[in-house]
């Protein structure tokens, strides 16, 4: 036994991605109340590659290799079971051992796998579970990601994602739900859910406060793994996840210009467009040309056609405003809520003046601790030559942020609008 | 040229708690393995290498007795082991410094293998 000359580079997230396909169709296979035993029969797999690869080499296609030892384990547990059936009813077994090997080939064809994934996002999506254990178990069963790993990317401990993901299993258990893509009627209402938990599960990447760019850039990208999955099959491919899919695509084009190499912060006025992701943009424009069908108008088809006019503007100055607040209205009477209006004001602003946009907010209610109400009005105030009142909310926001790029931010906005004058 | 046998060592704690890691970290300490043992075949002084799995049996009392392992907590146990060749053991001892048992607690022991001639 010779180990390769040449150190075998594995795909990035190769064990990841792997972990999430194989425990969905393990429980396909076996059966959704014994989730847990995919999972360990997954991470068993994977701790034997860990003893394997380095000493033997790796091998040349190292997903088939997962997949053959991950089937074999699966095996032994369906053989055993099938033995005792077997003894008890007495049953001639030649011909059967044959029969459960074809079955189980069939759970690992390359179609087979994204259906598993597809039935498995639908589960951990189910209506029953709490929207943040869905997220949760999506992150756990589908991406592959350890209890350890989620709890950093919410800023969470571990025992609190473990709580959540009990919960969820706990219903798993009780019955309640089938690992399936529901059919018929049930598939519109129980598609937008699962959209829902993708927006999150974005958001979350896109949006959050963790420091480390890493995690949310890794949020994000198992996102959008999954909303293509979606699209991809002609089962739940519908104009709305095509709508998510681009939203998706236009905002993670702009990820990497959102802040500097120190991590400060940098708003869309200052962001360098050179830096925005071209291909990404070009996806964005695909799916939102593929969502243009039917006649079902979601809040992700607005969004992406927000975030649409962001990207094609040469510069924020010649951003396309109207229609971006055109869009705001139309979203707000599909939505009503305070965060939709508070980034209608902005739109406002460009298209009004900054007087109009802060009549509009103070208007709004339930805001009042929340640190981007009073970071706009900061701005709107700063815009219309009122420092004082500009100051008094910048520094309110400042309080409110726990984030310390954004204190930063703050603390520059400050001294813009100069502090003490 | 003679023969060496680099042997890993580790807490037997840690052993366990290996089994507990994410795909994610498993993959990477599969990488930084592979990167080792590859660096030292590219010179071609690699003659082999095995891991062991984390358990076993003991047998001891002319074989009267056999017990699951000497395992106790905080003691260490054999993790695997690399035979290289290289001229001196100094030599040997240079080929082992990148090796990944040191990111963890683990440590490494260089015993040169017996000529019979």
């Amino acid at each position: 036994m010779t180990p390769s000359s040449e150190p075998n580079q594995l795909v990035a997230h190769l064990f990841r991605h792997e972990a999430g396909r194989m425990a969905s169709v393990l429980t396909c296979m076996l059966g959704f109340d014994r989730l847990q035993l995919a999972e360990d029969i997954v991470q068993d797999a994977m701790m034997q590659a860990l003893y394997c690869w380095p000493f033997q080499g790796t091998p040349d296609n190292p997903r088939a290799w997962l997949y053959r030892v991950a089937k074999n384990k699966a095996l032994d547990v369906v053989r055993r079971e099938n033995l005792f059936r077997q003894i008890s009813a007495e049953l001639e077994c030649d011909h059967r051992q044959n029969a459960i090997e074809a079955m189980v080939d069939q759970y690992f064809f390359e179609d087979d796998i994204n259906d598993s994934q597809l039935r498995m996002l639908f589960a951990c999506c189910d209506p029953s579970i709490a929207m943040e254990s869905q997220v949760a178990m999506c992150l756990k069963i589908l991406c592959g990601l350890s209890v350890k790993e989620i709890a950093g990317a919410f800023l969470t401990t571990p025992d609190t994602i473990e709580k959540r993901l009990y919960r969820a299993k706990e219903k798993i258990r009780s019955g309640g739900i089938r690992l399936e893509v529901p059919g018929g009627p049930q598939l519109p209402s129980r598609l937008n859910a699962v959209l829902k938990s993708l927006y999150l599960l974005f958001n979350e990447g896109y949006n959050s406060l963790h420091p480390d760019q890493l995690i949310r850039r890794d949020l994000c990208e198992e996102a959008m793994r999954l909303c293509l999955l979606l699209t991809q099959n002609p089962r739940t491919a519908m104009p709305a996840g095509q709508a998510l899919l681009s939203l998706m695509c236009f905002q993670a084009a702009r990820f990497d210009a959102r802040t500097t190499e120190t991590g400060a912060i940098v708003l869309l006025a200052d962001q360098d467009r050179s830096r925005w992701n071209r291909d990404l943009i070009q996806k964005g424009h695909e799916y939102l040309n593929r969502s243009a069908e039917g006649d079902n108008l979601s809040e992700y088809h607005l969004e992406a056609g927000i975030a649409m006019l962001h990207c094609i503007a040469p510069s924020y100055d010649a951003t396309d405003w109207p229609t971006i607040l055109l869009y705001y209205d139309l979203l707000l009477q599909h939505q009503p809520s305070p965060v939709v209006a508070l980034h209608r004001a902005v739109a406002l602003a460009n298209v009004e003046g900054p007087l109009n946009a802060i009549l509009a907010l103070s208007n709004l209610s339930g805001l009042e601790t929340n640190q981007y109400y009073h970071a706009v009005l900061g701005d709107l105030y700063e815009q219309n030559r009122q420092p004082d009142r500009a100051r008094q909310h910048y520094q309110r926001a400042h309080q409110l942020t726990p984030s310390p790029a954004e204190k930063e931010l703050l603390t520059r906005k400050l001294h813009q609008c100069g502090v003490g004058n | 040229m003679e023969k060496f046998m680099l042997i890993f060592h580790s807490p037997y704690a840690q052993e366990t708690a290996f089994v507990q890691q994410s795909p994610e970290e498993i993959q990477a300490e599969i990488q930084k393995w592979n990167q080792w043992i590859g660096g030292i075949a590219a010179q071609g002084k690699m003659l082999g290498t095995e891991a062991l799995l984390p358990f076993g049996k003991v047998m001891s009392k002319g074989g009267q007795l056999i017990t699951d392992g000497p395992y106790t907590e905080g003691k260490e146990i054999v993790g695997g082991y690399t035979v290289v060749c290289a001229d001196t053991i100094d030599e040997a001892a240079e080929l082992a410094k990148g090796c990944p048992i040191f990111d963890s607690e683990g440590l490494l022991e260089i015993r040169q293998i017996m000529k019979f001639d």
